[in-house]
């Protein structure tokens, strides 16, 4: 008996022992790849396309990072990830930064010691119902089996709006967004639920997508970010000010497409100048290259640029900008100043 | 004359530790136990160091926690605002359940297939032989996943069976609905209920036990009891006189009336479950990943008993069948009493193993999202808790605990029916 408990414990040592170590960007620079995990697959979010490349709006976060750190947006290890992995494989170091349309909450911030850089998309958690089920509203779902990744917030969420509402449902608990849709369309669930941008996503690769409704509840705030461990407040600030980086890019108009010009010659905009190395030291002061910025913003363009590309209302996926507009338009998206 | 010499008086030298073949093994067995308890020391030092740099030491202090998630199969009372250590043992009790039905299909199955696969029916045998060969070589999570998905995508979802012409029916005289959520089957009720005991007052251990239930498995123990009395006494007259009274209408009287007197006592009744809303309501609901997972895992490990079965009957010499047949014996009755328990002895050790496999494979659960232990403590509570350690700890603790209890009852068997060696 005490040997197997110590086995297990040396097994979990040993994971454990490559945890601490502090100089993330020091581990990334020396081994020429940024490790990132991702979800293992939700349209676009993270996938990997035909040829097997990842791509997605939290993949681009990924290679913003690698571009800024590394100068090559392709030198990322995609680590897929299930809800219930994430968390561990950040923690152990599997992982350098955890892009996988995460909720920033209090506990996993303060409890499961992360640090949350930012929110590159706002969202709430909502639920799909076939239309044939004639539901018009998430409160009319009393005694429906609900299908639900386990191992994330909406998991507490649901249990939570059941609960206030007085109402009863069945939960099935699935490990991947790909089995539970497979569930929901064998109608084995009467309703998924997840993060609404999650649920349109998903809709978009179903066969009849008019067949289906996404009630109109959001029941939580879900602010969906990238994530670092505690302790490497460098790092942190390293992936922080990238995902700033771009969001700033969109705000003072700076593209994929006009990146290059902007930074050949300083422009008569100093914030601009200061943000793409052309004036100031700011690359210096987070440790990386002047062109840091640059080469983030060239490797899939800006915020708004990335959001329209993977899951704006031209893609399948179709999502409005909607909370996720600059502040200049209404949003919520909106970088501190690079100064 | 001659003298007799004492033999030099030995000195020990500390050299001797390496040199002298008499303590050279104790030297090194010494030292490869201060090597390794230097190592295992040196990495839980580095582990609860690197915890707690990372800020978290290991505390279980979140286990009094309140949960705030929602398990569907629950065999005692539980909802999202009990503790991690509640749902925890949730999850626990749904092991046991899957676990226990496991094991008796298996060896149930297994048993069969291995006397079938050395029949002499050629098409039989054979067919055994495919099906412990196609079990036995894939893994059993594929099972799993495979049993899962030919349920969902095979039955009919509830709606089916909605409408003034539904797609399906209930079947069994109504009473009985397969749909790709799972099984609802008549549930017994009773409507002079004697209650329930509740065990372990408030603390997250508590539970139930029906006393209806409690009754019954009493009155039948005590019935069979009795049966088994009035057989002995039938085989006590057979020995003294040759006849053998009838007792089967007796002991089938004195098995079924005390039941079923008690059963009418208690107002014994069927709730048949029902179409109401999304789901069907009433009955007992079996859900598809407790049939998916429990039919993997007794069909994939049958296969393993089957051969254990098969080996442990080809172990006994055949003299001792046609010994058996030389006397009068049908084949039937060869395999039931002189093959059988003979093999027996060869069979349970092994079996053993293969109950402890299931129970350990049962951590698989997850694949279909039944909520086991490993979904409970060592998945929600771990991911939502960020506490791997203690809870992967634990989850081991809980694993090795229920392997030696499983070990320790097979033995006690195992002591009972070995060959007496005198």
């Amino acid at each position: 008996m005490r040997k197997s408990v110590f086995l297990g414990a040396l097994t979990v040592a040993g994971l454990a022992a490559g945890a601490a170590a502090a100089a993330t960007l020091d581990d990334v620079k020396a081994r020429g790849t940024l490790n990132c995990g991702v979800s293992t697959g939700l349209a676009g979010f993270s996938s990997p396309d035909a040829n097997g490349n990842w791509e997605g709006f939290d993949v681009a976060v990924c290679r913003a990072v690698a571009a800024a750190v590394l100068g090559d947006q392709s030198a990322v290890e995609f680590v897929p990830t299930t809800g219930k992995t994430r968390f561990t494989a950040l923690s152990s170091g599997e992982i350098d930064m955890l892009s996988r349309n995460t909720t920033w909450t209090f506990s996993r911030d303060n409890d499961l010691k992360f640090t949350f850089v930012g929110v590159n998309y706002y969202d709430g958690q909502g639920f799909i119902v076939p239309k044939a089920l004639g539901v018009t509203s998430a409160k009319e779902l009393d005694g429906a089996t609900v299908c639900i990744q386990t191992g994330t917030t909406t998991e507490l969420n649901l249990a939570e709006f059941f609960r206030v509402n007085n109402i009863s449902y069945e939960p099935v608990p699935i490990e991947t967004n790909a089995e539970a849709l497979q569930q929901y369309s064998a109608g084995a669930c009467d309703a998924y639920t997840t993060d609404a941008s999650g649920l349109a996503a998903s809709r978009a690769t179903f066969e009849n997508p008019s067949e289906h409704t996404i009630l109109p509840e959001i029941i939580s705030k879900e602010p969906l970010g990238p994530l670092v461990r505690h302790g490497d407040d460098e790092w942190g600030d390293i992936v922080r000010w990238t995902l700033n980086a771009l969001i700033a890019a969109e705000e003072m108009g700076v593209t994929s497409a006009n990146v290059e010009d902007m930074a050949s010659a300083p422009t008569n905009n100093p914030e601009i100048n200061r943000l793409l190395g052309t004036e100031g030291n700011l690359g210096e002061i987070i440790g990386l290259d002047a062109d840091w910025a640059k080469k983030a913003i060239a490797a899939n363009g800006n915020y708004g640029e990335i959001f329209e590309k993977y899951i704006g209302e031209k893609t399948p996926i179709g999502l409005a900008r909607g909370l996720n507009a600059q502040w200049t338009n209404g949003g919520l998206i909106y970088s501190p100043p690079f100064r | 004359m001659t003298t007799l010499t004492d033999p030099p008086k030995e000195t020990f030298r500390l050299g001797m530790l390496i040199y002298d073949t008499r303590y050279r093994s104790m030297t090194i067995q010494v030292v490869a136990l201060i090597a390794f308890m230097l190592l295992a020391a040196w990495l839980i030092s580095n582990t609860i160091t690197n915890l707690n740099t990372l800020g978290k030491p290991v505390q279980f202090g979140f286990f009094t926690e309140t949960a705030s998630y929602d398990i569907n199969q629950k065999l005692i009372e539980y909802n999202n605002q009990d503790s991690h250590l509640r749902a925890a043992f949730v999850g626990l009790l749904n092991t046991l359940l899957v676990a226990a039905l496991g094991c008796v299909t298996a060896t149930v199955v297994g048993v069969l297939v291995g006397v079938l696969r050395l029949s002499p029916n050629w098409l039989v045998g054979r067919i055994m032989t495919v099906y412990v060969e196609m079990f036995r070589n894939v893994p059993v999570l594929l099972w799993i996943v495979l049993a899962m998905a030919i349920l969902i995508e095979s039955l009919p979802a509830p709606s089916a069976f909605r409408g003034d012409d539904p797609s399906s029916t209930m079947k069994l005289m109504d009473s009985v609905a397969f749909t790709n959520r799972g099984v609802y089957i008549p549930e017994p009720l009773f409507t002079r209920s004697l209650g329930d005991i509740h065990l372990f007052g408030a603390s997250p251990v508590r539970f139930d036990i029906s006393l209806d239930l409690i009754a019954f498995v009493l009155v039948l123990g005590l019935s069979i009891f009795a049966a088994r009395k009035i057989s002995a006494r039938a085989r006590a007259v057979q020995e003294a006189t040759g006849v053998r009274p009838r007792t089967w209408h007796v002991n089938l009287a004195v098995i079924f009336l005390p039941t079923i007197a008690l059963l009418a006592a208690l107002g014994f009744h069927l709730g048949y479950p029902a179409l109401k809303g999304f789901n069907f309501q009433g009955g007992t609901h079996m859900r598809n990943s407790l049939i998916a997972l429990w039919l993997a895992l007794s069909l994939y490990t049958a296969a393993f008993i089957a051969e254990i079965v098969r080996g442990g009957i080809l172990a006994i010499s055949t003299g001792q069948t046609e010994a058996a047949g030389a006397l009068g014996l049908r084949p039937r009755r060869i395999m039931s009493l002189v093959v059988l328990p003979q093999a027996l002895r060869v069979i349970i050790p092994p079996l053993i193993s293969q109950y402890l496999n299931l129970t350990k494979n049962s951590s698989l659960a997850i694949a279909v999202g039944y909520m086991d232990i490993t979904g409970t403590l060592g998945g929600i509570t771990m991911n939502q808790t960020g506490r791997e350690l203690e809870c992967v700890l634990l989850l081991m603790l809980v694993y090795l605990v229920l392997s030696l209890m499983i070990s320790a009852v097979m033995n006690f068997y195992n002591n009972r029916v070995k060959l007496v060696e005198r």
